[in-house]
């Protein structure tokens, strides 16, 4: 998988979520939940569509290294492969 | 016979839109059924009845507006048989409804109908000889003006007082920490329920925060059932219930929360989830707010809000050291309680978050 399909998926996660995100509103390399209203609940919800979509198990002591949509889809990259 | 009315979905609602019948005439209902779907100003509710029994007749159709306390439906109870003979009036289910409206006695009318059935137009003859009050204004579906309507009432009658008190977090944070750490991410908790379940398990000791006030006079809740303020996407908030959570473990206690904030905002929850809150929680803490001071729901008499958790120095033992703190407040029905119960409520809910364990 390449970074391309990967940011797609995890924005269409996000509109599980937030129907209302709008993906070219989006800046990749700014925090996510400052850019979209995300509680705590829309973000575990969030988490765990990413630990189903990919694979990957996500501790909580890396939920602090998940700011942007570019550290989440790194973390899937290196994570996921 | 049973008269299924459309009941008041919380204190703002004053009128409904039945959207569907889950059921038909002959259909057995069962206690808890969901047997129609209703649109109020908030959302699209499935509304359950509570009384067993066999469906008679369906008196409003889909597509109907009609107010609060309306009757949808007439049922059989259980044994009931059906009735024969000419005792029975046959009145057309919109005359029924419309006479309902009117405030006119269709069963007392003269029928025109076929078999001296008592028709609409029988009923809007009538109709126009009572004296008619004014027609009620018609009021826009709108969420912002019911949560309106419904604030204005209680900042209008329930005489509001409001403690504060700051909670240290460490012990519940650390315990949270370690829940966490080994579990898969759809086991996890969050923060936010530990506050909801020592709420609910306070309030076992403190019956006068936990129920309506109506009619003058409190009624204490059956049970603790605690409304959780759920914002909506598109604005505007609901507060449903999670049923009996001093009784849910933890766990148990997410599931349903999680379950209920989805469901808030796929607009499909339960009449009994929007009608039986006995207070209501409300935590403001992710939008980085300290505290809230929040307005009661009425009938209810108290609403408990939480504020983010940060870290701040506190003293312990004489010992200044970091800490993590929340604010708790409550906001109460002075009809009902003072400040010093008040004041003793917020300390329990304190020292039920010092033993994180035991919740």
């Amino acid at each position: 998988m390449n970074d391309d399909s990967r940011y797609a998926q995890v924005i269409s996660l996000l509109q599980e979520i937030a129907p209302e995100v709008e993906p070219e509103e989006l800046v990749r390399d700014q925090p996510l939940r400052r850019q979209v209203d995300l509680d705590s609940m829309d973000w575990l919800n969030f988490l765990i569509g990413l630990h189903r979509a990919f694979g990957v198990d996500i501790p909580e002591s890396d939920y602090g290294r998940l700011v942007t949509l570019d550290d989440v889809v790194g973390y899937l990259r290196r994570k996921a492969g | 016979m049973i008269e299924f009315t459309l009941p008041a979905l919380g204190a703002d609602m004053e009128q409904g839109k039945l959207l569907e019948w889950k059921v038909k005439p002959g259909d057995a209902v069962a206690r808890g059924q969901v047997v129609a779907v209703v649109d109020t100003s908030k959302a699209a509710v499935d509304v359950e009845i509570w009384q067993a029994g066999t469906v008679a007749e369906l008196l409003v159709q889909p597509g109907e507006t009609v107010p609060v306390g309306t009757v949808l439906a007439r049922l059989r109870a259980p044994g009931e048989k059906v009735p024969e003979g000419p005792a029975r009036r046959r009145i057309s289910p919109a005359a029924r409804q419309r006479a309902a409206a009117l405030g006119v006695d269709a069963e007392s009318l003269p029928g025109s109908g076929p078999e001296g059935a008592v028709t609409l137009a029988d009923v809007e003859r009538a109709g126009a000889e009572k004296p008619s009050p004014a027609p009620a204004p018609e009021r826009m579906p709108d969420m912002r003006q019911a949560i309106g309507a419904a604030m204005s009432r209680s900042k209008r009658e329930i005489p509001h007082y409001y403690l504060s008190e700051p909670i240290p977090m460490g012990r519940a944070q650390s315990w949270l920490d370690a829940f966490n750490a080994g579990r898969a991410l759809p086991e996890r908790l969050l923060m936010a329920v530990l506050p909801i379940k020592a709420v609910a398990l306070a309030l076992k000791r403190f019956p006068e925060l936990n129920g309506f006030y109506r009619n003058g006079t409190f009624e204490a809740g059956s049970g603790i059932h605690v409304g959780v303020a759920i914002a909506l996407r598109q604005g505007g908030l609901v507060a449903p219930a999670l049923h009996d959570a001093a009784d849910k473990p933890l766990p148990a206690l997410m599931q349903a929360l999680s379950d209920l904030v989805q469901r808030a905002r796929s607009a499909s929850l339960r009449s009994s989830e929007l009608s039986d809150p006995t207070v209501t929680v409300t935590n403001l803490g992710e939008q980085g707010v300290e505290s809230v001071f929040g307005v009661i729901y009425p009938p209810q008499v108290a609403l408990v809000g939480f504020g983010r958790v940060s870290p701040q120095p506190w003293v312990e033992q004489g010992v200044v050291m970091p800490m993590p703190v929340m604010r708790a407040t409550l906001s109460a029905d002075h009809r009902v309680s003072d400040g010093h119960r008040g004041a003793l409520f917020l300390a329990e809910v304190r020292e039920r978050l010092q033993h994180p364990e035991t919740l």
